[in-house]
């Protein structure tokens, strides 16, 4: 763990000048100078007996993000000794499934993602529609992937497809060999270039306290801070401690569905977005199968038309929610909307990303079908409206919603659960690695709140002498690129950030005929 | 696929170039037989064939601006993999009709035959390059709309 080598970018000597990595000692921690100081030197942090290492590019996150730049980085030509990937699971995909799981996408159930957004290989091809139907030995998912969206809807891959082919990815790039599991608690600016990485090693017993990483290139994919609540339902939590009856979508809440297989249940949802549309489809499946639910579809907004005055631009809506494929249109990851988006700035960027994005679900027929078997049934039914309150009632028995009327008339909803399903907190300064940086390396926020970066991912404010710091994912909201928080989004940053260490010396561009000899390799699962 | 303007043109001028000019040359020889003339030669399937291809990429030009038209009214700012392969119809019959009109230069009656053939092939083996060969000899083609400059 103490090789020592020239920081890719520093003028050659730099090594020698800066000092080699170190051994430290075992216990050593953060000092207070250290923690006060917006840039360290090397002596500094020698001085503090943190053990330190070099390396030509640290990748903070350890999920999908930092999994896409590897991928990408070990095929243009990198050694996995010139990567480190500091993250707190073993798998890259075990963030994400955690979040599916519990959004009520099992392994075998469908995500929101297009045929190409291929994780697992960076040209997307061939796509998971051409791979299932090899597996399946079927000619149906073909079918659907060529004649979407106009004789079938589109195609989208199962989740355990998806976990799979990254673990088979991971293990060809030697993923394991990069990663080291832990926390980053901070990156700050080294006098003469660079960054410090202070890590957390995971494990403790036995192992350094803190761990240093001195790199001129890092890269941060940390995804959401949290799960976030709607304001009156998080007064609601923090003012009762009731953390079971209010769940958000995105957390661990089998108990709900539980429940209502021993009793009757009243269960509101809050949000239509995709996620609400999948609560929507257990809850009614679960219905369905004999669980007695009634759901109560809490909109806040409610869409009953085409969204947008302009015939060219103008996105379905009906029934309470807006309707498009993907998180957005499909020419904003790679057409002409991506240019479009990438030629703005400030407000009029973000009001192309609320056309564009905002809250809205998937046309699936199966749904609309079980919205409105289940309408009819009297088990789902909908209501508009600005909530005034949520109590709990004194018997225990539910708890009360009230809710206003655009008419003027106050609404009341009697339920055993609320599921906010409206999302994640995407508020950086919660995170405490954004936190730090935004109070000690100059970096600012874009129109959306979110980190600023350039059209090719590098954070702005950030660069140090040769260094850079580059971001990926939903951190980035807001920027040039609308898609972030998507497989082909971090696949496309990757892609943009991999061309952009060419650019400053870390590796080389990948061309056609190392794009082709490593495609091969791919199909032949070989290391890169 | 999302393509923008340049790179619906670029691209249909690169794989007509390349794809198309290489099928051509290879299944030649094959459909001297399918040719009006029992006498026909594999130059004349040439002159046929090489004809048609000058009028995919040239017209195709003025097509590809329909299309581009039309792709402003879809929500998504796409083009379905779908429209690529159909559009190969009116597009085949055009490239007849100008063939027969002595465009780019004169093959006599068209041999319906041979010409079906030439154009649904070339028309469908292009079309399989484009969604998906392609994204593996130019890896950021997919992110640039088809532009390949």
């Amino acid at each position: 763990m103490s090789e020592t080598r020239r920081i890719a970018g520093a003028p050659i000597g730099a090594a020698q000048e800066a000092g080699p990595a170190n051994q430290g000692t075992e216990g050593a921690d953060l000092t207070q100078a250290l923690i006060d100081r917006d840039t360290w030197t090397d002596a500094e942090v020698a001085a503090s007996g943190i053990p330190m290492e070099d390396v030509d590019l640290v990748s903070v996150g350890g999920g999908l993000g930092s999994f896409a730049l590897a991928d990408t980085l070990r095929i243009a030509g990198l050694g996995t000794g010139q990567i480190r990937v500091l993250g707190d699971n073993s798998s890259p995909t075990a963030t994400y499934e955690y979040l599916a799981a519990n959004s009520q996408i099992p392994e075998h159930e469908r995500l929101r993602s297009d045929a190409g957004s291929v994780m697992d290989n960076i040209w997307g091809f061939p796509s998971y529609a051409l791979r299932e139907a090899w597996t399946d030995k079927s000619l149906k998912a073909v079918w659907q992937v060529v004649t979407e969206p106009i004789l079938a809807e589109y195609y989208t891959p199962r989740a355990g497809q998806v976990y799979a082919s990254v673990r088979r990815e991971a293990a060809r790039i030697g993923w394991e060999d990069m990663l080291r599991l832990g926390f980053v608690r901070m990156i700050r600016k080294r006098e003469g270039g660079g960054y410090f990485v202070v890590h957390t090693p995971q494990g403790g017993s036995g192992g350094a306290k803190r761990h240093i990483y001195r790199t001129n290139f890092a890269h941060i994919a940390v995804g959401y801070p949290g799960v976030a609540f709607l304001p009156d339902l998080q007064e609601y939590r923090e003012r009762t401690g009731d953390y079971s009856r209010v769940v958000n979508a995105y957390e661990p809440h089998d108990h709900v569905y539980a429940e209502t297989r021993t009793r009757p249940c009243t269960i509101v949802v809050r949000g239509s977005g995709i996620v609400a549309s999948r609560v929507l489809q257990r809850l009614l499946d679960d219905y369905e199968s004999g669980a007695q639910i009634r759901v109560i579809h809490l909109f806040r907004n409610y869409v009953d038309g085409p969204q947008g005055d302009d015939p060219k631009f103008k996105r379905p809506g009906r029934n309470g929610f807006a309707y498009q494929a993907f998180n957005f249109p499909k020419s904003a990851w790679g057409g002409q909307l991506r240019y479009a988006l990438e030629e703005l700035e400030g407000d009029a960027r973000s009001e192309l990303l609320d056309k564009m994005g905002g809250t809205n679900t998937a046309p699936r027929k199966s749904w609309s079908d079980q919205l409105e078997r289940a309408r009819k049934a009297g088990a789902y039914d909908q209501a508009v409206g600005k909530v005034v309150s949520v109590e709990a009632m004194d018997d225990g028995s539910a708890i009360r919603t009230r809710v206003a009327t655009s008419a003027g008339d106050e609404h009341v909803i009697d339920a055993q659960f609320i599921i906010d399903a409206t999302g994640l907190l995407a508020r950086i300064e919660e995170h405490r690695l954004m936190a730090d940086l935004l109070d000690h390396s100059g970096v600012g926020k874009n129109p959306k709140g979110r980190l600023d970066v350039e059209r090719h991912f590098e954070v702005r404010g950030a660069a140090s002498g040769p260094g850079r710091l580059y971001a990926s994912g939903s951190m980035t909201l807001g920027g040039y690129y609308a898609g972030v928080d998507s497989f082909l989004g971090l696949q496309y940053a990757a892609q943009r950030i991999a061309d952009n260490l060419a650019e400053q010396g870390l590796g080389k561009k990948l061309g056609t005929g190392r794009s082709v000899q490593q495609w091969v390799r791919w199909a032949r699962n070989k290391t890169p | 696929m999302t393509p923008t303007l340049f790179g619906r043109i670029q691209t249909r001028l690169f794989l007509v170039a390349t794809v198309g000019v290489l099928w051509t040359l290879l299944i030649g020889p094959a459909l001297a037989g399918m040719m009006s003339d029992p006498d026909a030669t594999t130059g004349d399937v040439y002159r046929l064939a090489f004809g048609a291809l000058v009028l995919v990429a040239v017209v195709g030009i003025g097509w590809e601006l329909i299309y581009h038209a039309l792709q402003q009214y879809r929500w998504e700012k796409d083009w379905p993999t779908f429209f690529g392969l159909v559009t190969g119809l009116p597009e085949g019959i055009v490239v007849a009709l100008l063939l027969g009109a002595g465009l780019p230069w004169d093959v006599g009656d068209v041999p319906l035959g041979a010409y079906t053939v030439h154009f649904a092939t070339t028309w469908v083996l292009i079309w399989l390059v484009a969604n998906g060969p392609m994204q593996v000899l130019f890896p950021r083609w997919r992110f640039r709309g088809g532009q390949l400059l």
